[in-house]
Order: structure tokens, then C-alpha cells, then sequence
């Protein structure tokens, strides 16, 4: 969790025109595009697929697909960044059920995608969440510091260290929310 | 596909139940319940994140306030039980939030809700990415798509070795920005040397970068009449920015970087011969463009060996280009040299116009391109 990424607190702004750039079919954006969320596609699809070779593949399609399709992205709906994630998480839990499908029961193969859908959505939103949450969560999951410590090492109340660590799992939490059966699929299509 | 996905953008206070729990809710993980066993407190050791948390090495604060408080009000229960679904309360405070758990409904469905998440905590693995995947990648796409607005050939390696020290930067924390690194060069025939730190090389890479942006019309990063030659440039640089120079150096040394490799796509082809002063000599945009690529990877090597990191050398067909560039430069090296008398005159004076000597250059390793 060390080290900061300009990424997370990008302004729409950011996305709208590298929306346009991509449209335009400017090369530059694309290398932009790649060095922002290369780190983020590719670690989501390891740890649905976990497999190096396969998250490789997974992010060349990925980006594959938002160069072709530059205009499927909606910045009224949210983020690039979300956007991006989402696309990487339908495309490598795909490839999983590809994968998987005959290895074990129907319902195996459900929990296997289900148990992927959240860990690849916990992920995001641990990447996601605002600084200060997730220093709280780290000093007290990783570094094993109660909140009275970490409180002390946030130089914060202990009142606010509570109230960041519940905040962050709350957040966390609705990883496991399951999504609706009947929800519509990505706006996208698969790009095999 | 059928899978749906959602990304939340707020916290969800009163996210849906989970079925099927008893209410009755174990502690999250081995409290520490021997706290009266532990010595007094003392510094909490901060072992390294580790995957598998070990329980029991927590030390707790002095059970004095302990016995005879009243019990906390539902409002600091609730507030609790964050640091309780991770074991980061103290053992009286774990005991109380999980009497509490027992009669209040709401939060012990909170507490089940938050005790899973913490399951859902991982850390983070740091895969590195391996550098030509983002050449895979941008072939990839642009076969599929050409680009409208290419970016020239000769600006690919700069592109590449920025992308690819800022990479290597991503993940650097404090410490490793304020490592020492020792530039080394050669001055007046002997070697010279210059301590800075790894903010410090970024900083010097933006400075001497900005010549290409001020032969572009885009703005010097050290502003107007800071000259154009490199290390008098770098000198001004850090004896500008309050010592030490930090983190912060990272985010205009690379949107100068995508500022340069945009302005030369949207250029006409002529661009390539623009010439960037370099103070004693300058070079053409095209040329400049390598040469900045070349010193971006050396540097970055630089400081990949000062933070002990590996480093991979460019791409083959970059580094054709780079070495290219620098045979083409020797002849006016030497040249220069020999005006200085620091190279031995040709020994059989030959009539103007032809070669005087040959020089032979023999380039090993693995490289690409013809």
C-alpha cells in the first residue's frame, strides 16, 4: 500500500479529455491511458485469474477494447477509473468461468465466481478509498496497531481513528453485497 | 457475459443483511485475551505486513481504568466496531462490544458485515509489471486501430524509458526518494562525480528535458533566462528547490514527458529537424529526442542501483537507436578533441575532402533492428 498514485483523485476533467484524445485516435493518450491503469487492470485480473500469463493477456485486452471503443465510456455513469475496473473484472471473471467450466460442479463454479467478484470489487475499493481510511486500515489490519495506536500515529482523536476503521470496512463490506441476478450486463461487449 | 459488477463510489451505511448468521458473533480473529499475562506496555513493535496476521502481539494499555467504569453507551459500541472486526480494541472494550452484540440487532448485523470484510483484506502483491508489456499492449492496440495521431518513431524510446522509470517510481516511499545516488561523468579528462538524492535526478531530468520544451515554445519548468546549458541548469535547479528536493519533483518531470511526446505527434514531419540548444552544441529535435531517452535510462539505472533494485536495459530496437545516435556523434567528438590536442593528429596527411582515418566500432550484446 506504499506510494501515492495521482490516479485515485484525478478530476472528471482528466477522464473526459483523455475520453476525447482516445476518440481522436491520438497514440500519446493511449501510452497515458496504459500508464495510469496498466497496474490497476492487471492486478484485478491476477487476482480473479491468478496467473501472471493470463493477467497479461487479460490487460492487453482490456486496453484492446477501450482503444476500439473509446465512446463506450460514459463519464455521467462515473469514473474512468471504475469504468476501467469494471471492464477488467467482466473480462477476467469470463475468462475464469472459460476456465473452469467442467472442472467441478455448477455450484463450485459459482462460488469460485462469486468468491473472484469480490475480491477483484474489495480490491477497487481498498485502491479507491479516500488516503486517510486506508492508512487506518493498514497501521491496524497490517501493522497490527490498535486504534489507540494508530490514533497516535495518525497524530488523529481516537474518536476519528474508530470511526475511520469502521468507515473503511463499511466501504469495504459492500465488496460482498452480491449483485442482482437480473442487473444488466457491462456496457461493453467481450472482446474475444 | 452475466456478471455483473458494481463499483460504489459512497460508503454504503445500511448495506443488505447477510442470511443465515446466528447472532451470537466469536471475536474476529485470537483476541488478545491474556492481556493480564503481558508486561506493561511498551512501544508496539511494527513488524512488516504480513499476509497471515498473528494474533496475541498486540500490547494492551494498562488495565487500571478497567473494573468499576460504566458500561459504554450504544453509540461508542457502535463506534467500536471497526477496531473490534480488527481486533484493534482493548480487552475490556472487545468484551463489552460483544455483550453489546448479544441484544442490539442492528449492530450485531453490522458486526457480521464487518468482520467478512475484514476477510476481504489482502496485501497488496506489487507485481511488476513487466516492462515490454506496454510495448505488447500499444502494438496490440494500434494494430487493431491504427492511430490517427502517431507518435513519431524517434519519440518511441523516450515515450518507453520515461513510462518505464516512472514505473520504477510508483511504489518508492520517502526513504527510497531521499536515497543518495552519485552521478559520474567525465570533465576535463577526469571522471567527476555529484551527490544528489533519487528526487534529485528527477530533477535534473526535468530541468535538462526542458530544453526540448523550450525549443518547442512550451514553457522552461525553471522558468525564462535559465540558459540552456544542462548543468548549469540542474546546479540552478537544486539550488532553487528547498533541500531536499522530494516527491513532488515526480509529477512535473512526467507531464512535462506526455507534454513533449503529445506536442511532437500533433507536429508537422519537419519537426524532427528543429534544433535544441544544448549550450556548447545542439542537436535536431529527432536526435535530442534519443539522447533524452538514452539519459532517462542511465539514470534511471542509476537509481535503480542505489535503491537495489533490478533494471532491464531498453527494448533491442531502442537501444539500436540510442547507440546509433552515439556513433553518429563521434566523429564530432573526436573532432573536438583533436582541436583541443587531446587526441593525436592523423598520422599521413591526406588531401581535404577525404577521410583521414578510420575509426572501427565494434557494439556487443543483444541488440535489435538493423
Amino acid at each position: 500500500m506504499a506510494g501515492g498514485t495521482m490516479s485515485k483523485d484525478a478530476p472528471p476533467r482528466w477522464d473526459r479529455r483523455m475520453q476525447q484524445r482516445l476518440a481522436r485516435g491520438e497514440a500519446a493518450a493511449l501510452g497515458e491511458l496504459y500508464d495510469r491503469f496498466a497496474s490497476l487492470v492487471h492486478s484485478l485480473a491476477h487476482r480473479v485469474l491468478g496467473d501472471e500469463k493470463a493477467a497479461d493477456r487479460i490487460t492487453r485486452e482490456v486496453f484492446g477494447y477501450i482503444w476500439e471503443n473509446p465512446d463506450a465510456y460514459d463519464p455521467k455513469q462515473g469514473s474512468m477509473r471504475s469504468w476501467v475496473a469494471r471492464i477488467t473484472q467482466g473480462q477476467a471473471v469470463a475468462r475464469l468461468r472459460q476456465a473452469e467450466l467442467g472442472r467441478g460442479s455448477r455450484e463450485e463454479l459459482e462460488r469460485k465466481v462469486a468468491s473472484a467478484n469480490a475480491a477483484a470489487r474489495a480490491d477497487f475499493i481498498v485502491t479507491s478509498m479516500p488516503a486517510p481510511l486506508r492508512a487506518a486500515l493498514e497501521l491496524a489490519y497490517f501493522k497490527r496497531r490498535d486504534y489507540r495506536q494508530a490514533a497516535a500515529d495518525l497524530q488523529i482523536s481516537e474518536d476519528e481513528a474508530r470511526r475511520r476503521l469502521r468507515l473503511g470496512l463499511q466501504l469495504l463490506s459492500t465488496a460482498n453485497v452480491l449483485p442482482r441476478e437480473d442487473a444488466s450486463p457491462p456496457g461493453y461487449g467481450s472482446t474475444r | 457475459m452475466s456478471d455483473s459488477v458494481e463499483f460504489p463510489d459512497s460508503p454504503d451505511e445500511d448495506g443488505s443483511p447477510v442470511p443465515g448468521r446466528g447472532a451470537r458473533i466469536p471475536g474476529p480473529r485470537a483476541a488478545a485475551d491474556d492481556w493480564d499475562v503481558l508486561p506493561a506496555p511498551a512501544p508496539a513493535p511494527a513488524p512488516a505486513p504480513a499476509p497471515a496476521p498473528a494474533p496475541a502481539e498486540r500490547l494492551l494499555p494498562p488495565p487500571a481504568a478497567a473494573p468499576a467504569s460504566p458500561p459504554p453507551s450504544h453509540d461508542v459500541l457502535k463506534s467500536l466496531l471497526g477496531a473490534w472486526a480488527l481486533s484493534a480494541c482493548s480487552a475490556e472494550e472487545t468484551q463489552a462490544v460483544e455483550d453489546h452484540l448479544t441484544e442490539c440487532a442492528p449492530c450485531a448485523e453490522e458486526a457480521l458485515r464487518l468482520r467478512d470484510a475484514v476477510g476481504l483484506l489482502h496485501p497488496e502483491e506489487n507485481l511488476d509489471l513487466t516492462p515490454l508489456l506496454r510495448s505488447r499492449v500499444l502494438e496490440d492496440c494500434l494494430g487493431k486501430r491504427p492511430a490517427r495521431i502517431p507518435v513519431p518513431v524517434w519519440a518511441t524510446p523516450y515515450d518507453t524509458e520515461t513510462a518505464r522509470l516512472d514505473a520504477l517510481l510508483q511504489d518508492f516511499g520517502d526513504s527510497e526518494w531521499h536515497t543518495p545516488v552519485r552521478l559520474k561523468w567525465f570533465e576535463e579528462e577526469r571522471r567527476t562525480s555529484r551527490r544528489t538524492t533519487v528526487a534529485g535526478v528527477i530533477g535534473h531530468l526535468l530541468t535538462v528535458d526542458g530544453l526540448i520544451a523550450t525549443a518547442l515554445g512550451l514553457e522552461d519548468p525553471l522558468g525564462a533566462h535559465a540558459g540552456t546549458d544542462p548543468t548549469a541548469r540542474t546546479e540552478r535547479f537544486w539550488a532553487a528547490t528547498p533541500y531536499p528536493v522530494t516527491r513532488q519533483v515526480r509529477e512535473p518531470w512526467r507531464s512535462q514527458g506526455h507534454t513533449l511526446v503529445r506536442t511532437v505527434s500533433f507536429a508537422g514531419l519537419g519537426v524532427a529537424d528543429l534544433s535544441v540548444g544544448y549550450g556548447d552544441f545542439s542537436l535536431p529535435l529527432g536526435d535530442a529526442f534519443l539522447e533524452r531517452a538514452f539519459e532517462c535510462w542511465v539514470h534511471a539505472w542509476d537509481i535503480a542501483e542505489a535503491v537495489d533494485y533490478p533494471y532491464e536495459p531498453p527494448s533491442g530496437a531502442h537501444l539500436h537507436r540510442m547507440i546509433d545516435l552515439a556513433a553518429r556523434l563521434l566523429p564530432t567528438v573526436l573532432a573536438v578533441r583533436r582541436r583541443k590536442g587531446l587526441a593525436a593528429p592523423a598520422r599521413d596527411l591526406v588531401e581535404a575532402g577525404t577521410p583521414g582515418r578510420t575509426l572501427h566500432l565494434e557494439i556487443e550484446g543483444a541488440g535489435g533492428g538493423s
